[in-house]
């Protein structure tokens, strides 16, 4: 795979700080383009922190972020975010392509409304996750899974460069574990850089080619093949570690 | 419930509203005829303000309910009335600037309550209730002391406790109406901003949108519409105003669009038809009326919704049992003949009452009516099409396992796992061949 020189994310000593505690702490990240790349780490690592701070939704005390080069202000058409679904009210009185079609309201600007060329637009994003039955139905009636696939899909629908998921993997049954795995390698072909916050250390060396092992700090990060190793993993999670590898159950103790 | 969800609740929704409608239209002529209440200028007056009022509280309360705001605005309305209190002791008893003063007092409770979450650890619905009892107390003192002042006795500024339509003159209604227009306008102009984030601000933000900016039009939005209708519902009840329609509506609909329009209408009847009823006597609050109209509707909401409502609910439990008791005691026959040797081989009436208990007796009842079973000296027997049924429905299942386990690797097309329906309404002929091919005992897997 070629990672050109301009990483797809460049992050810079960045800080961020609940009270006085830091949440994340120095972080310094290059994610090189076209990388699937899982962000691991135990609870309270600052997973979903790093990626809110990325995306300018949390103040940071410190740092820089930028995208292909660009400053977040500029490079907001470049990026898509897919929040954890539990984020998000979902007996809203709205149907599924309605929340599809929000995908593409930031393109629209202000005062724009969404007409037939938006409607396809989603539709067809609908169609990739496998819900295009479901485009009329109200959002309360969707599974934990397929809420995640709505989620996907309304930011497969901005066409970004660029693209952040927050487990998308929690809790979803396996017919949307395959269908966002699919996604992800499409997108993946398609030069796409795609960030993942991830928890199962099972499918890290399956799913994703590029890794970065967090723990309020940068523990590591690199392609898998390099970075995702015992070792590492036991400095990230402390004590006891322990995983299925090829079959095989991969265990360290702290020594 | 495959497809398409509710089909017709579009055309339901419409019904409601020209129900509605008809019926405010059919309130002039009925009070006259039963209560002999003669329609006056006055009595006109009030009840179009009240009507402008309700459409403006019915529109927006459904984004404060549906950001679960609702006791935001009823601090905010209590908030109110230290301000009117100041601009009558500034200004005297005109309307415009005791709103004024009513909308800066509400103002400075919600900076209050935004300062104390951001300062202090103390939670927001604590804040609120600082914010609702200290600003009310100082409100009513301070109309106490306005009471003492001799000359400005007859200001009559208590009926902004508990609103008092007889008040409202045609200047008002005036004044109401044209900055209404103006919030309603505004809501259409950001109807797609305030949805997003009032659906998920995070992503908004994330899509560059000023999440903060655009919260803080619909904040004001909402303080604007709750300040216009304190003279008629008082800051007590003014909550009610706001959220009631809201509540209804939601019930009714599934689309944004349709509450928010339902909701105004339901506002309309509420603040229309409570007006006018307290305007039969100069001693019924308006506020009290309004309420009452507008809960009533809340109540037939709750209840009768189709698909939201409490009755519908019972009624789709009761289907769903006999749905699947049939189903269960199906499968339940077919498993214990097949396991007593054949398919047709008779199953005790005990064993299957046991296994089922009150759910067989539905579904045995059922599958009896259909012809797919019946009671022989041994027991029950399944017909030649209650085997049928039995097998088809087995086979649906293993299809949907085989599905379940391959799917992936077959490239099959991603749909959703409804196993109580046939998968070969889901999935192309081919697709199913593929499956067949995998199933369990067959030649190909």
């Amino acid at each position: 795979m070629e990672h050109p020189d301009r990483p797809a994310l460049s992050i810079d000593d960045l800080t961020v700080a609940y009270q006085e505690k830091p949440a994340i702490w120095d972080i310094d990240l290059d994610v090189p383009e076209g990388v699937l790349m899982a962000i691991v780490g135990p609870n309270g690592a600052g997973k979903s922190t790093l990626i809110k701070a990325a995306l300018n939704l949390i103040p940071r005390a410190a740092g820089s972020v930028s995208f292909s080069g660009l400053p977040y202000e500029r490079a907001r058409s470049l990026v898509a975010y897919v929040p954890q679904r539990g984020s998000v009210d979902w007996d809203f009185p709205t149907s599924v392509l309605d929340v599809v079609t929000m995908g593409l309201y930031g393109k629209l600007g202000w005062f724009r409304r969404p007409g037939p060329s938006e409607r396809e637009l989603a539709l067809g994003a609908l169609e990739q996750v496998g819900l295009a039955d479901f485009a009329e139905r109200q959002i309360s009636q969707l599974s934990g899974g397929q809420q995640q696939r709505t989620f996907l899909a309304r930011a497969l629908v901005q066409d970004a460069q660029i693209y952040f998921m927050d487990e998308p993997f929690a809790a979803v049954d396996a017919v949307t574990e395959n269908a966002i795995v699919n996604i992800l390698r499409q997108l993946n072909q398609r030069g796409k850089t795609v960030l993942v916050v991830h928890h199962d250390l099972q499918t890290v060396a399956e799913y994703f080619d590029w890794v970065t092992l967090l723990n309020v700090e940068v523990i590591a990060a690199g392609p898998t093949s390099e970075v995702f190793t015992l070792e590492n993993l036991q400095k990230t999670y402390g004590g006891r570690v322990s995983y299925l590898h090829g079959g095989q159950l991969m265990t360290a103790s702290a020594p | 419930m495959a497809g398409r969800a509710f089909p017709g609740e579009d055309r339901r929704v419409w019904l409601i509203i020209a129900a509605i409608v008809l019926g405010g239209a059919l309130v002039i002529p009925l009070s006259q005829a039963l209560f002999g209440l003669r329609f006056t200028y006055t009595v006109r007056v009030v009840a179009l303000g009240g009507a402008i009022l309700g459409v403006l509280s019915g529109a927006l309360g459904c984004f404060a309910v549906l950001r679960r705001e609702s006791l935001v605005g009823d601090a905010l309305s209590h908030a109110a009335l230290p301000g009117v209190a100041i601009a009558f002791l500034l200004a005297g008893r005109e309307l415009s600037p005791l709103l004024i003063g009513a909308g800066v007092a509400s103002w400075l409770g919600l900076r209050f309550v935004a300062a104390l979450l951001t300062t202090t650890r103390i939670k927001q619905d604590t804040a609120l209730g600082i914010v609702l009892a200290s600003w009310f107390a100082a409100g009513i003192a301070l109309l106490a002391y306005i009471q003492s002042i001799p000359d400005a006795s007859q200001a009559g500024l208590d009926h902004f406790i508990f609103g008092q339509a007889a008040a409202i003159i045609e200047s008002d209604v005036r004044l109401v109406s044209a900055v209404g227009a103006v919030v309603l306008l505004a809501l259409a102009l950001f109807w797609k901003e305030f949805k997003l984030v009032t659906f998920d601000a995070e992503f908004a933000g994330a899509n560059g949108f000023r999440v903060g900016l655009i919260n803080a039009l619909l904040s004001t939005l909402v303080v604007v519409t709750i300040v216009l209708g304190l003279q008629l519902a008082g800051v007590i009840l003014m909550v009610g105003m706001l959220i009631a329609p809201g509540v209804a509506a939601r019930q009714w609909t599934q689309k944004l669009d349709q509450m928010v329009i339902l909701a105004a209408v339901f506002g309309a009847f509420s603040g229309g038809l409570g007006a006018v009823i307290s305007a039969l006597d100069s001693d019924i609050p308006t506020g009290p009326m309004i309420i009452v109209v507008a809960f009533a509707l809340v109540l037939m909401s709750l209840f009768l919704a189709p698909g939201r409502g409490l009755l519908w609910s019972r009624l789709r439990g009761r289907a769903n049992r006999r749905r699947f008791a049939a189903r269960n005691t199906l499968r339940d026959l077919y498993r214990y003949a097949l396991a007593h040797g054949a398919a047709e081989s008779p199953v005790p009436d005990a064993f299957i009452r046991g296994v089922g208990d009150r759910s067989a007796e539905l579904g045995l009842s059922q599958l009896r009516g259909d012809g797919h079973v019946r009671l022989g000296a041994d027991g029950w027997q399944l017909s030649q099409s209650g085997i049928d049924l039995a097998r088809r429905d087995g086979r649906n299942q293993a299809l949907w396992n085989v599905y379940r386990l391959h799917a992936h690797e077959l490239n099959l097309p991603i749909v959703a796992e409804e196993r109580y329906v046939d998968i070969a309404s889901r999935l192309p002929a081919a697709a199913i061949a593929e499956l067949e091919r995998r199933l369990p005992g067959s030649a190909g897997g």
